[in-house]
């Protein structure tokens, strides 16, 4: 093999309480896919921005091509070669997409920009990526996996040696996973060299060559793909036995009929909203575990959003614990109990300038009113009990929620949630876009609330997790609620696929 | 853990110090005797007391503005609020048979509150209640309440001779401006209001994230109201004093642009224009600096003319010395060049923003 394009050596940094990376190697060579696995506050997304220059490095050294470098700032990475598409798609939805893959370097004349010229490039750009859509569209006019293609053109219209991939699948399905994959390889044989980071295991063994495992800051070690077994992998991630995990695999599909012959903490009938989500019924347990399956925009998320008021249904009834409620806003949800935790934590959930402490109490604190603070001593309590219960790292409560990784921030949401005692928790994604450990850790917590009472609605992508929760599961397809089945042993991930497909109720 | 809490801490107050600190030593160079504070017929004079006592207006409508501002909002009506409720006072207070009778100024102060209060609510409304973007509602009081001053005063100048009420603005106690302790009762119920309740946290949390907290169930609306009731009660007081400064109601020219001191004020106390943390403690700060340049503007006699531009320009390098990222940009190449020392003795970073 030739040389690498890109060395790190000794790459060390360091938060105010939080040690982010120590001594940490990592190669990439042209014409790779490089898998970056680790947990959340494993130190990856501090690795890719010491890389591009979002932060300062404490020490050790950069390379690029050969030649020492070290980025003050991501545009100086850019130029250099070095480009980032981030989890979130940051592009703005309101500029069309050429726009939005020439944004501060159009193509000008005498000062002017050429508008044709910028739109014959871009459709020749996303050409390469065998995208073929109007580039004087809104960008918003289009699915997050389009934005997420958009924004690969772009980084590799403005850099040709290294980009770098941070979690891009975990907002996409898996037809729109296939397309992003294609682009990759083709990219690759391009010979750039390609930095992908991800939390799901089957994506990194599909497109990955190498892989550099993190774990709490250090590298583990660096493994050709092909070598390194998933078990082995997963192991090395989080640095334990596995037992953890394949217990709940183990587990019995749980059993409905005790469950629900006693009457639903929340019933809902003909509930809609135009626009939104078709008028449906929809039931739930003391003890129950709803999962909801359906494909990314199928309505899943605007179930959640009308029985917990964030959003104000035009028709239909609602009814707790057999009484006719109205719930028009949050507020009034949570006063019925009811927990919500959406998918965005950052811009729907965390307020990431509070800190821990502060965001664990703020439901609690919200619904006592502003002139019935908790004491002090009462919020240490409660947050430290939760902190240690959730294993939320770092355990200090008065750090910024922004300095905390992504799965420690859904904990200090699942925290902010459980402290109200709910008896019905809507859990949007809550394993979105972390790692197995953390995943395993809210799956069980899921399991042991449901034995103690709660009524959950479990909201996710992906059927296995449903499948392995849920007493029942709800489909929705098109914004239709098209199914609603007990998730008995004939019940599998090809069956609820079918339903999806056919929008058949069985 | 509490090592780094402390200096942290420390840290977002120590700009506004330092600057404040250098500011006054400065003027040492121009007048020798300006740390100097006599006793005269049992009251303080000097320099530090002057700048005290004619920032104290400015103190309190940085106040208000403080929690305005912490909830993403601003307000620009309250120099018009200033002049209003030093109008309302000045006109009722004439209105008396005996101008210096007790009982009259209380009634009329109590009355300049009330309405001082009245018009923070309506600015709350159109803001929470109606959801105008807030820099357009309270531009609406900015303008329409220099009319309403007008119109209180009969576009006239307002004199009147009333000793109990030149006692807000003028007067003394234990040798201590009253002014001065009219200032420090109100920061003091600000920090209490703010940090003994939770009212502070929600007011940080609807600031911060406007989506999360109406998720979480904070009643936003209810919330901004009182920070807009705050401010215009603040304003209101800050009226009463700047009138019974010059015994008379100005409708036209009193309060005349505090709110862009006062915006000013906490800004460089270090809460942000987008709305999150704020700080008490600093927009005090603030406030006492922006007094601070204005006297020693005056002291060491800048010719007129260029008074404001001189503000200007020292105004422009205070903010740019309490911005992170310019510090960075100038102080921070010396820690280019070692950049194999191991990391624990490098110094500590600064939380990434």
């Amino acid at each position: 093999m030739t040389d690498p394009i890109l060395t790190m050596t000794g790459i060390s940094k360091e938060f105010p309480g939080v040690k982010a990376l120590i001594d940490v190697d990592f190669r990439l060579f042209a014409g790779e896919v490089h898998g970056l696995m680790g947990e959340n506050g494993a130190g990856k997304s501090t690795l890719i921005k010491v890389l591009t220059g979002v932060y300062d490095i404490d020490a050790g050294d950069v390379t690029l091509a050969g030649e020492p470098v070290r980025f003050g700032s991501p545009l100086q990475a850019q130029h250099a070669g070095v480009s980032t598409v981030y989890q979130e798609v940051n592009l703005c939805a309101n500029l069309s997409v050429a726009e939005n893959i020439f944004i501060g370097r159009e193509p000008r004349r005498y000062g002017l920009i050429r508008w044709s010229e910028m739109r014959k490039r871009s459709e020749e750009l996303l050409a390469r990526l065998q995208l073929d859509i109007d580039v004087s569209a809104m960008l918003g006019t289009y699915s997050l996996a389009v934005q997420q293609m958009v924004a690969i053109a772009r980084a590799i219209d403005i850099s040709t040696k290294v980009l770098i991939l941070d979690e891009p699948t975990s907002s996409l399905d898996p037809a729109e996973v296939d397309q992003l994959f294609r682009v990759m390889r083709q990219l690759k044989n391009d010979g750039l060299a390609i930095l992908f980071v991800t939390h799901f295991l089957d994506q990194v063994y599909q497109i990955s060559d190498r892989i550099t495992v993190l774990r709490n800051g250090r590298r583990v070690g660096e493994y050709p793909t092909a070598e390194l077994a998933q078990v082995d992998l997963v192991a090395r991630m989080i640095g334990k036995e596995l037992a953890v995990l394949e217990q709940l695999e183990e587990q019995p599909k749980r059993s409905l009929a005790a469950l629900e012959s006693t009457r639903p903490v929340i019933a809902a009938q003909d509930v809609g909203r135009r626009g939104a989500i078709a008028p449906f019924n929809l039931s739930i347990h003391e003890g129950e575990v709803v999962g909801l399956a359906g494909l990314l925009g199928s309505g899943r998320t605007e179930v959640a959003r009308l029985l917990f008021g964030a959003d104000r249904a035009d028709r239909g009834r609602i009814q707790i614990d057999g009484q006719p409620v109205t719930i028009r806003t949050p507020r009034t949800a949570i006063a019925h109990d009811i927990a919500f935790c959406s998918e965005n934590r950052r811009t729907e959930g965390l307020v990431e300038e509070l800190t821990v402490r502060e965001n664990i109490v703020l439901a609690l604190q919200a619904a006592r009113g502003w002139s019935r603070p908790l004491s002090r001593r009462r919020q240490e309590e409660l947050v430290g009990k939760y902190i240690q219960a959730l294993r939320i790292t770092p355990t200090n409560p008065e750090i910024l929620a922004r300095n905390l990784s992504g799965g420690n921030q859904q904990k200090v949401m699942l925290a902010r949630w459980l402290i109200t005692e709910p008896r019905l928790l809507i859990l949007d994604e809550p394993t979105r876009g972390i790692d197995v450990g953390a995943k395993a850790e809210i799956q069980r917590l899921v399991v042991s609330l449901s034995d103690g009472g709660m009524a959950v609605l479990f909201i996710s992508a992906e059927l296995e997790e449903v499948l392995r929760l849920s007493h029942k599961i709800a489909v929705l397809r098109d914004r239709h609620l098209v199914a609603d089945m007990a998730n008995t042993d004939d019940v599998d991930a090809d069956r609820i696929m079918e339903t999806i497909a056919s929008g058949a109720s069985t | 853990m509490r090592a780094t809490l402390s200096t942290m801490s420390k840290h977002r107050l120590f700009w506004p110090v330092a600057v404040l600190v250098v500011l006054l030593l400065s003027n040492l160079a121009f007048t020798p005797g300006f740390f100097r504070i006599e006793v005269r017929q049992g009251q303080l004079y000097g320099s530090l007391i002057d700048i005290l006592r004619f920032g104290a207006p400015l103190i309190l409508v940085a106040l208000g503005m403080t929690l305005v501002i912490a909830t993403g909002g601003i307000d620009l009506s309250v120099g018009s609020v200033v002049a209003i409720s030093g109008a309302l006072a000045c006109f009722l207070i004439s209105k008396e048979a005996d101008q210096n009778a007790f009982s009259g100024v209380v009634w009329a102060v109590a009355l300049s509150l009330v309405l001082a209060l009245v018009l923070g609510l309506w600015n709350g409304l159109l803001v929470a209640g109606v959801g105008i973007q807030p820099i357009v509602a309270t531009l609406i009081l900015m303008v329409a309440g220099r009319g309403l001053a007008q119109l209180i005063t009969n576009g006239q100048i307002i004199t009147i001779n009333s000793s109990p009420y030149e006692v807000i603005g003028t007067g003394y106690e234990l040798g201590i401006p009253i002014p001065v302790y009219i200032a420090a009762v109100v920061t003091a119920a600000a920090v209490l209001l703010t940090r003994r309740s939770a009212l502070g946290m929600l007011i940080e949390s609807v600031g911060g994230n406007a989506e999360a907290s109406r998720l979480s169930g904070i009643r936003a609306r209810q919330i901004k109201l009182m920070a807009y009731v705050f401010c215009g009660l603040c304003a209101g007081i800050a009226g009463l004093i700047v009138s019974s400064n010059v015994h008379s109601a100005d409708g036209n020219n009193a309060g005349l642009f505090i709110e862009l001191d006062a915006i000013l004020a906490v800004v460089i106390g270090g809460t942000s224009l987008l709305g999150g943390r704020f700080s008490i403690g600093g927009t005090v700060l603030g406030a006492l600096i922006i007094q601070a340049l204005s006297t020693t503007i005056y002291t060491i006699g800048v010719p007129p003319e260029i008074t404001l531009l001189v503000k200007a320009l020292v105004v422009t390098a205070v903010c740019l010395i309490q911005s992170p990222a310019f510090r960075a940009k100038v102080f921070h190449r010396r820690s280019r060049p070692p950049a194999q020392a191991p990391a624990d003795e490098q110094p500590k970073v600064e939380v990434p923003v």
